[in-house]
């Protein structure tokens, strides 16, 4: 647990635009994913796993879903008389309240930021799904003397992402010497996973530097920028993580929980996800259930044969029904002798019985939200 | 300042449930783990959320830790509330000294004051260890129209299992005539389920009068039914014709949970309409692994099943082995099957080991005589160990 003062800001809506099928009605951060989580989760329990007791969570547009889901912060333990969870939904004294980049975001809840007695901002977006210990990176920040820390991790980018992805060079003493925003280059990387750790009073000056000069951009403004004015530190972040950049990635990150240890990474009994309760009965397996290799939500009633799927709460599957590598969305209903392959069905999809449904690895098929087929 | 409530329920949670052995050691009845998610205490919670009576005593006594505990605030079942809400009741000091709640009306009658706090026009007096979905409005309902001073569900029971129960004899119209306390020779087969509907200025005349009469017990069944129909009290009998199980003994817990499993049998976990509330796990979800079978089975969050798995409720966070097989058993939350164990026609408690290649149970159709056959039962915290074998009909409180 970390002793300072620090104030979680997390960003919900930037990179919306990666998995644009899923966002069109919900923000980054209310994504589904794995099996009963949405994706605000992972940042917003591990800042309580932490000790970060203060946590505002900056929107956008589209943030019903998220409100909903968030609701006063109590299953996350943040329904709190000091600190605890503050939705901050668009707001600004000039222009319309949409903002453009991170900087500007910050300026529109820059009251609430003020109000704070934090010595440090901890910012995180919704794109990666991990269990940072981030207790331990905002302690080696306070020891490193850093401006500025910057979370990487060391992979490879896709040629087909390389569009959502910001890079870093780190020199051997861990200063990030060279910031590349969405470069044209795919292999081996140090791959920003959007999350900083920044001290207040510099902060402060960077968002009101920022404002009269209509820069927005957090990356390009500040971190490439001033690259060599500010000692911008990288820590690397080598436990497991999923990055979701496009509707690819985001069906192999979540299938990527079907690997127990990766499970168990993501899971440790010691620092649980936190998400919505939905009080929903134990999952159901019937007479002619056969299930391989899957992650199943409570609720769920499977009747047919589920290999490498993930399906969430209240999910039915029909008798003589056959599902592989599938993503079913909770209250999805699947009737019967239907077979379904590489698709990803959002919340309460219905397929009537005997639909043959074929997605690729690389390109599944997507069933928007309450679709009926 | 108390805001007036028409109905305040009462909740008897403090029984030892002696004949669950093993199960009950370290916990109340109520508290024991029930269907995959909840504790037998759930039922009766969720029926008074979903009845609208949002203020409930637990009258607790017996273990009350993992009780007191798992109630917490009330939040799970929305019973956290500025006005009424759930409160545990465990026995108390006053001035006189000190009393152990000697009976379920001396429960009730100690708590007179916590009731009157809310100036209820009705209570209704409920068990902790029943399985069953009512709707306590409509009884509710039904209690005015009759102009009743008390209302007793009933079930009609079979004539030979009639002398397990208090048995009523009522009128045409259900005005009920005769009341008698598991009675030898029972008159009739209307079975009370245990559970009361009471005017409260009725019923706390008659608990106030039992506990000055030193000569009576201090019991509902025995004592104040009996004593309110003497005084020409009026009582109905409310027929209830649902699935309904007292879970009493070691095979009526393991039949309410195979009744889970049963499409026949009609309680319905999964009805939006009537939604079972429990305290939810924080954990991922089930994982079902490669080699994995599993089939008429109920499994909750947390659990990650390498074995097969059939006829069997599996609690969260239950870790089954690869080779490992489970038939036609409960396994309590956090319980280890290791690889290659086989556990068969028993009930496994919270927190316990199966170590590798042990055997738990056997079918009973290898037994000539059934007699000497039954469910087996390994406790709480227990770790039987590598190879080891429980028998059938065996109760395990001890590492073996």
């Amino acid at each position: 647990m970390s002793d300072k003062n620090v104030l979680g800001l997390i960003f919900s809506n930037l990179h919306d635009e990666s998995i644009i099928d899923i966002t069109r009605r919900r923000t980054m951060g209310s994504v589904l994913f794995g099996g009963r989580y949405r994706l605000i989760d992972f940042p917003l329990s591990a800042m309580v796993n932490s000790g970060v007791n203060e946590v505002g969570v900056i929107t956008k547009k589209n943030y019903q879903s998220l409100l909903d889901h968030l609701g006063n912060g109590r299953e996350w333990d943040m329904s709190r008389k000091n600190g605890g969870l503050h939705l901050l939904p668009p707001f600004s004294h000039n222009q319309d309240g949409i903002y453009r980049g991170r900087l500007e975001a910050l300026y529109g809840v820059w009251e609430f930021v003020l109000r704070s007695n934090a010595d440090y901002i901890l910012l995180s977006d919704c794109d990666v799904v991990a269990n940072m210990e981030y207790d331990k990176i905002i302690d080696t920040h306070i020891s490193s003397g850093a401006d500025i820390t910057a979370v990487y991790a060391k992979g490879t980018v896709r040629m087909d992402e390389s569009h959502a992805n910001t890079v870093f060079g780190v020199a051997n003493d861990g200063r990030i010497a060279d910031v590349l925003i969405n470069p044209e280059l795919s292999g081996d990387s140090n791959i920003s996973l959007n999350t900083f750790v920044i001290g207040m009073k510099l902060l402060k000056n960077i968002v009101m530097h920022a404002q009269p000069r209509n820069l927005y951009d957090f990356e390009r403004d500040v971190l490439q920028a001033r690259v060599r004015e500010l000692i911008i530190k990288g820590y690397e972040y080598t436990d497991y993580y999923s990055k979701i950049s496009s509707i690819q990635s985001y069906f192999e990150a979540n299938l990527a929980l079907l690997n127990t240890k990766n499970r168990h990474a993501l899971f440790p009994d010691d620092r649980p996800i936190y998400t919505k309760v939905r009080d929903n009965p134990p999952a159901k397996y019937g007479v002619t259930a056969s299930v391989k290799n899957s992650l199943i939500g409570d609720g769920c009633i499977v009747d047919g044969t589920v290999e490498n799927c993930i399906l969430f709460r209240g999910v039915k599957i029909g008798a003589g029904t056959s599902l592989k590598n599938c993503i079913i969305m909770q209250d999805s209903i699947i009737g019967k002798k239907c077979a379904l392959e590489n698709v990803i069905t959002d919340k309460k999809v219905i397929i009537s019985d005997g639909r043959l449904l074929t997605g690729s690895s690389r390109c599944p098929l997507f069933l928007a939200k309450e679709s009926e087929i | 300042m108390y805001i007036k409530k028409e109905c305040v329920a009462m909740l008897l949670a403090g029984g030892q449930g002696s004949r669950l052995y093993a199960l009950t050691k370290d916990m109340a009845k109520p508290a024991v783990p029930f269907g995959g998610k909840y504790r037998l205490i759930d039922f009766p919670l969720s029926n008074c959320v979903n009845s609208g009576i949002d203020t409930v005593g637990v009258l607790t006594q017996y273990q009350p830790l993992v009780l007191h505990d798992y109630l917490g605030n009330g939040q799970p079942w929305d019973l956290d509330k500025m006005h009424g809400g759930v409160h545990a009741l465990p026995p108390y000091q006053n001035i006189n000294g000190a009393s152990w709640y000697s009976g379920s009306a001396n429960a009730i009658y100690q708590n007179i004051s916590f009731i009157d706090r809310y100036n209820p026009t009705y209570v209704v007096v409920l068990s902790g260890d029943h399985v069953y979905k009512m709707d306590y409005n409509k009884m509710l309902e039904f209690h005015k129209a009759k102009n009743a001073d008390c209302t007793i569900p009933v079930l009609d029971v079979p004539l030979e299992e009639a002398s397990r129960f208090g048995i009523m004899t009522a009128d045409e119209n259900g005005f009920i005539t005769k009341f008698e306390e598991k009675p030898k020779e029972p008159k009739s087969t209307l079975a009370s389920m245990g559970i009361y509907i009471f005017n409260w200025d009725k019923l706390k005349k008659a608990l106030i009068e039992n506990e000055a009469d030193a000569s009576q017990e201090k019991d509902f069944g025995k004592n104040i039914i009996p004593n309110m129909l003497g005084e020409g009290d009026v009582m109905v009998a409310y027929p209830f014709d649902d699935y309904w199980k007292d879970v009493g003994t070691l095979d009526s817990l393991w039949d309410a949970n195979m009744d889970l499993l049963n499409p026949n049998i009609p309680i319905d976990l999964y009805d939006p309409n009537w939604k079972m509330y429990s305290r939810n796990p924080v954990m991922p979800p089930q994982y079902i692994g490669e080699d994995a079978k599993i089939e008429n089975s109920m499994v909750t969050d947390g659990c990650e099943i390498f074995g097969d798995v059939d006829f069997s409720v599996i609690f969260e966070g239950v870790k089954i082995g690869k080779g490992a097989k489970v038939n036609y058993s409960i396994i309590m939350p956090g319980t280890v099957i290791e690889d290659g164990a086989t556990v068969e026609y028993a009930i496994v408690g919270e927190n316990s080991v199966i170590g590798k290649n042990a055997k738990v149970g056997t079918d009973p159709t290898a037994y000539d005589n059934r007699d000497d056959w039954g469910i087996a039962v390994v406790g709480h915290g227990i770790n039987v160990g590598e190879g080891k074998s429980v028998l059938p009909k065996a109760i395990i409180s001890e590492n073996v």
